[in-house]
């Protein structure tokens, strides 16, 4: 048994990506349409020769329908999936092994969220039917549960963590400032994100991405087609997700200082594209920074830093968008906000951007390797989804 | 012949200083927004079986019953672990159906049945009004049984049922009504003299021979004239706890008597009179057993472990006297009855799983293990009484919560076992990794009309 990855099978042809941001004047149905309209003509492709669809949305609607219907597409295979807030990476991950197995040509992997029309703080995430007694925690309150544990794990202290966490927000929104499609596109002084009024635990409200609605689109072929649709494709190295059992609250070992599923997950996919070296090899990376300090963690748990260094990595700038490692160059989820169905694709988004080219003023230099990861739930209980993209084979 | 064979009390965290009120001396007992009349007696309740007797009757009184129509008990009877097959019965509408289900319990006690006879109250009066400044919120909780194992037998004891229009309250209203006092004290001061006077004789005891006198009445007035009637020396009659709790309903006579219990000597004899709507007296003698029934809490320390900064305010939005701004959050979802059903030991008697094979606790309990993946080979355990601390803590600002910041701890028990859980009846600025803490049973909130019971963690108190 082995989890052997499609390295170099698989290409992405054409991606389309609307504003993200509290779109008042616009439902799901319609961002799908503008999202899908874009990755067609990005790919250059008539909607009749896609030849199935994956559409990834938490709870914007129930169904393949809810793509199917917008978009009036002919009967063709749509299916909905939800995986957290992995949802959007599990959709290309899904569309992906489609075109790998042969039972497809083409195919979309589209996401959404309508998340501004309910009218509440924060994200509202609708659960089954309980028995009452589950956790009310909040999702701040639930990553804040990161910074005591790390500050205690590697003896940093609260003040000097802050000050982390602060730089992570600013850096992310100095590239959110470049990007016309973020939420958010102003800088934040650092000081102004410091003092930010508390949410949960350490968190200021700038230690949380915002609450937005988005969708984005992606289509895939075989890599042996790429270049019937564009000179500039991009390969999928790797595919890997990660479920965990819910160690961090039953087992007494769990320290709030890593997340195993993205541990797992990173060395899966790493393996699959065959990486030995992240910190090295990895140009770019799209990371799930729905708060501040979960970005901290995740620069361990990926391996593109050593544990208990990263805030140094942070402090350093190794990651800044002309750092030597850029992480979020788009302005990530605190920029973008997390329209749960759309994150993953808009992480891929900015991938299919550098790894051309087009990233106007956030261009990385030459990047070869691309990581998105995405992260459904909460620390020590969690989905992680990571990918490695690319733009050369082999 | 029959007694009481051990007792448990309650009296909530928090209390309101009269001053705060509008005026008056002292402080009232207060329950935190997430307690009622059941969550406060199985807290008395878990006291009182400290030493697991055999209960086969479950008598619950309340004036403040969190349900209408729906037996309250059943909470009570799930959360303490009671066996199914017991006998329940409540009773309502009257703050004496505390001291009458005591004799309610000792009654069966002499056909040989053990009871757990639980009083719970949590007083609301009109803002502003002497009910309101003057009342408590508390719990008691006593085991009857046989004679053979009591720790204070009944002697004597005597009732009255009076028709009066004293104090009443319509199922519609908020608050209750009173006539004019002098009133209730013309009708019901002889009603207690008798009352007593026949307790004593039914007893063969003189009044002088009493250890304590509980005077428990809807107007403290309507029983003020008792001890110059019987000639009692002051230092004969107890303290009614006004400054300190206020009178909790119909927990608050066997409230006095679990604290005159809790310091009174074999031989003791103790008169406990409580009138509304009439009068019921008993006479009690301690026996030598008092030193084993005495439960690990005693009301002193319940007293002495408080909180008196809650601002007026604060506690009119706890009753849902005060209207106020609502977070931007959903409203509680009601939990579900069937699911409520088949989690009942995990959700009122705390049951989690340990794991048969390697010994892994799991809290909700779960069939397979996460440390030897083994299936369906989980043993059953309560974690009620387990004590645990603290392992990692965040005040969360956003999540909703008539007392914010919510304070969301993950907790280790100190047997083995984990837990997500909120803590209650603590200052946010106050807490720490490491803290030690002990499970409480706590209403949640009210969702659609229903009520939601599970366990908080609070400091140990």
């Amino acid at each position: 048994m082995a989890s052997n990855g499609i390295k170099d099978q698989v290409a992405i042809v054409g991606m389309g990506c609307t504003p993200f941001g509290e779109h008042w004047d616009r439902d799901a149905a319609d961002m799908l349409i503008d999202a899908a309209s874009d990755a067609y003509a990005s790919a250059g492709v008539d909607p009749a020769d896609v030849d199935a669809y994956w559409l990834g949305t938490f709870a914007s609607g129930i169904s393949g329908m809810v793509f199917s219907e917008a978009l009036k597409t002919p009967y063709k295979p749509v299916t909905r999936l939800e995986n957290m807030c992995a949802t959007g990476s599990e959709a290309i991950r899904n569309a992906a092994y489609a075109v790998a197995s042969g039972a497809y040509d083409l195919v979309m992997a589209v996401g959404v969220e309508k998340l501004k029309d309910g009218g509440y703080s924060g994200l509202v995430i609708p659960g089954p039917d309980g028995d009452g007694t589950e956790s009310s925690m909040t999702a701040p309150a639930m990553f804040s549960l990161l910074a005591p544990a790390y500050c205690e794990k590697y003896g940093v202290g609260e003040g000097e963590l802050k000050d982390v966490l602060s730089r992570i927000a600013w850096k992310n929104h100095v590239a959110g400032a470049k990007n016309p499609k973020a939420q958010f596109r102003k800088e934040v002084p650092l000081e102004k994100i410091c003092k930010s009024p508390r949410v949960a635990g350490m968190f200021g409200v700038f230690d949380c991405s915002g609450v937005s609605d988005g969708s984005a689109a992606a289509i895939l072929c075989r890599a042996e087609d790429a270049y019937k649709y564009t000179d500039k494709p991009i390969f999928l190295k790797a595919l890997s997700i990660a479920a965990g059992p819910n160690e961090g609250f039953i087992s007494d070992e769990y320290d709030f200082t890593t997340f195993q599923e993205v541990v797992v997950s990173a060395q899966d996919a790493y393996k699959q594209a065959g990486i030995t070296n992240p910190r090295e090899e990895i140009s770019m990376a799209e990371v799930h920074d729905c708060f501040t300090a979960t970005e901290l963690v995740l620069m361990e748990d990926m391996g593109f830093s050593e544990r208990g260094e990263g805030w140094k990595d942070v402090m350093e700038g190794r990651f800044d968008g002309d750092g030597v490692q850029p992480v979020n160059p788009d302005g990530g989820l605190k920029s973008f906000g997390h329209p749960i169905g759309a994150s993953g694709l808009r992480m891929m988004y900015e991938m299919w951007l550098q790894l051309r080219g087009e990233a106007g003023e956030r261009q990385i230099k030459d990047p070869k390797l691309g990581l998105t990861h995405n992260l459904g739930g909460q620390p020590g209980r969690c989905v992680s989804f990571i990918s490695i993209v690319g733009s050369e084979l082999g | 012949m029959s007694g009481i064979i051990s007792y448990g009390a309650y009296v909530p965290y928090y209390r309101l200083i009269r001053k705060a009120m509008g005026g008056g001396k002292g402080e009232r007992a207060i329950a935190s927004h997430d307690e009622d009349a059941v969550s406060m007696s199985v807290e008395a309740g878990r006291g009182a079986l400290a030493n697991s007797p055999a209960i086969d009757t479950l008598v619950f009184a309340t004036n403040s019953a969190p349900y209408a129509e729906k037996l309250n008990a059943t909470a009570i009877c799930a959360a303490l672990d009671l066996p199914a097959q017991v006998n329940t019965i409540e009773l309502a509408n009257n703050t004496r159906m505390g001291l009458a289900a005591l004799l309610l319990g000792t009654d069966l006690g002499k056909a040989g049945r053990t009871s757990l006879v639980c009083a719970g109250d949590l007083v609301i009066g009109a803002p502003g009004g002497v009910r309101e400044r003057d009342s408590g919120d508390a719990a008691v909780a006593f085991v009857t049984g046989p004679e053979d194992d009591a720790i204070a037998r009944v002697l004597g004891r005597a009732s009255s049922t009076t028709e009066v229009l004293d104090v009443w309250r319509l199922p519609t209203d908020r608050f209750a009504r009173q006539w004019e006092e002098r009133f209730g004290i013309e009708v019901l001061g002889p009603v207690s003299l008798d009352t007593a006077q026949r307790a004593l004789a039914d007893a063969n005891v003189a009044p002088d021979a009493l250890a304590t006198v509980i005077l428990d009445a809807t107007n403290s007035r309507d029983v003020a004239g008792i001890p110059r009637a019987l000639g009692l020396k002051p230092e004969q009659v107890a303290d009614m706890l006004a400054g300190s709790v206020g009178r909790s309903g119909v927990a608050h006579a066997g409230l006095v008597l679990a604290k005159t219990l809790d310091q009174a000597q074999p031989g003791d004899k103790i008169l406990v009179l409580s009138t509304a709507d009439g009068c019921d007296a008993v006479v009690l003698e301690v026996s030598d057993k008092i030193v084993r029934g005495r439960p690990t809490r005693s009301v002193e320390q319940w007293l002495a472990s408080s909180n008196n900064e809650v601002a007026y305010n604060t506690y009119l939005k706890w009753r849902e006297i005060l209207p106020f701004e609502p977070p931007r959050r959903p409203d509680p979802n009601r939990p579900a009855a069937p699911i409520m059903k088949r989690n009942e030991s995990w959700k009122y008697a705390f049951y989690g799983s340990r794991c048969g094979k390697c010994g892994q606790g799991h809290l909700p309990p779960q069939r397979v293990c996460l440390k030897c993946r083994s299936r369906d080979e989980m043993l059953a355990e309560r974690f009620a009484d387990a004590s645990c601390k603290i392992t990692t803590y965040t005040l969360d600002h956003l999540a909703y919560s008539l007392q914010p910041p919510v304070v969301s701890t993950v907790v280790d028990f100190d047997c083995g076992g984990r837990l997500a859980c909120e803590l209650t009846d603590v200052d946010p600025g106050e807490v720490a990794i490491g803290d030690e803490l002990e499970m409480t049973f706590r209403r949640f909130y009210t969702g659609q009309g229903v009520h939601n019971y599970f366990w908080k963690a609070r400091p140990q108190r």
